[in-house]
């Protein structure tokens, strides 16, 4: 427990979160401070090319074996299961209707892409090495939870379906595309071709890291201010619940799987985290009457916050724990 | 100058719904429109903004210019994409030179 809360208060005066914090702080006082659009997109996919070439360099280093084939499908199994679970959660510790409780269910099955960037960083800030390949787990990861969501809402007769085209562009929106093709490049090209882009990836990925999280703290803080009364407390409890239940479903994954320690901990940190820009997205096209104030709440509002601060400290000390290093 | 009467529909849509607006309208016979984006606002769904959005979040207006005899048509294919989403339709009367266009 003492090593566990160590590491939180290790993690808690990070840039990265400090960087966080200061949007979230900077939102619900009501300062005008924002970064425009054009410029988070721009982070964004800066972010999104620099994790997914270091991983396709990391899989070029160390070769491939078969738990990436394994976690592959460890991934699939956990995007569409996840969202089971947190329906069941929901039914039973909050009051939303099954097509609120689906939509919300389908963010915590897919993922969020940042916090797994932000776990990485901690991970490579405590010496720890972690599975390159963990980057298309999480691209893999993106899209199942929201066929599990329209079947559920399906299920209860209430409506719910895939409009034409939604697959194809969950499947090739921009992100997993980036993403993807990032990591498809290091693979090829490998240590000779980060060497090259080294100054523009690796040195300054942290800088850019902190000022992304201060824009996602000034969206969540927007979030949260506008939301009051939207959520109830037993809807908080799921969003803080869930994430401690993904990490441990996760947990149990990544050791069958056979990860290392770093695997096992962006493993968890994939089941543990709640989509907000994907998912929502598709929601809006899928299911336009569940309430998007009450999905993106609790996934940007509370879980992420949460994973962010706490979250990925807990997960590190469990796995350390079970896996031990 | 002489000058035509036309029909001016504005739709501000959630931006995830744009590629199915402006393909419902094409496939009405809708021959052009406009995109812009918008900033912010607010109404039943709260207040938002455009500020470090990432996703395709956010809304969009798409404004169509259209001879009045083809606004029913156009009106029944915006319907059906945005009946159910959060967004605002308008109609206003508007003057335009050269009819042949719309």
């Amino acid at each position: 427990m003492q090593e566990i809360l160590s590491l939180a208060g290790a993690n808690l005066v990070s840039p990265i979160i400090l960087s966080f914090a200061l949007g979230l702080t900077a939102a619900l006082a009501r300062s005008d401070l924002t970064i425009p659009e054009a410029v988070a997109k721009g982070m964004s996919i800066y972010l999104l090319f620099a994790i997914g070439f270091k991983g396709g360099v990391a899989v070029s280093t160390h070769g491939i074996d078969q738990t990436l084939i394994l976690s592959l499908v460890a991934g699939l199994i956990l995007s569409f299961g996840l969202p089971l679970v947190a329906f069941a959660l929901l039914r039973v510790m909050t009051g939303l209707s099954n097509i609120d409780a689906a939509a919300v269910a389908a963010h915590y099955g897919s993922i969020s892409i940042v916090t797994f960037v932000a776990a990485t960083s901690v991970l490579q800030g405590r010496l720890i090495d972690s599975e390159g390949y963990m980057v298309a787990v999480a691209a893999v990861m993106e899209a199942p939870a929201i066929l599990s969501a329209l079947w559920l809402v399906a299920r209860s007769g209430a409506g719910g379906k895939m409009e034409p085209g939604l697959m194809r562009e969950l499947l090739l929106n921009g992100s997993i595309v980036l993403l993807v093709g990032a990591f498809f490049i290091g693979a090829i090209t490998g240590e000779q071709g980060l060497a090259e882009i080294s100054p523009f990836i690796v040195a300054p990925f942290k800088g850019v890291l902190c000022l992304f999280l201060l824009d996602m703290g000034l969206i969540a803080g927007r979030g949260l201010r506008q939301s009051r009364g939207v959520v109830s407390i037993g809807a908080v409890g799921f969003a803080i619940l869930m994430p401690l239940v993904g990490a441990m479903i996760g947990l149990g994954a990544g050791l069958l799987v056979g990860l290392s320690l770093g695997g096992v901990v962006l493993m968890m940190v994939l089941s543990a985290s709640a989509s907000y820009i994907a998912v929502p997205a598709a929601m809006r096209v899928a299911l336009p009457e569940a309430n998007p104030s009450v999905y993106l709440t609790l996934s940007l509002g509370v879980t992420f916050p949460f994973n962010l601060t706490l979250g990925i400290p807990l997960y590190l000390a469990l796995a350390q724990i079970v896996v031990g290093g | 100058m002489q000058t035509h009467t036309a029909k001016r529909v504005e739709i501000v849509i959630e931006a995830p719904l744009e590629n199915r607006l402006t393909k419902a309208l094409t496939e009405a016979g809708v021959t052009g429109f406009t995109i812009l984006p918008v900033l912010g606002g607010s109404g039943r769904s709260g207040v938002w903004t455009r500020e470090g959005q990432v996703g395709r979040a956010g809304m969009v207006q798409v404004v169509c210019l259209i001879k009045p005899e083809r606004l029913d048509g156009l009106l029944d294919a915006a319907f059906s994409v945005v009946e159910k989403h959060i967004g605002v339709v308008s109609i206003t009367d508007a003057q335009v030179l050269r009819a042949e266009r719309f």
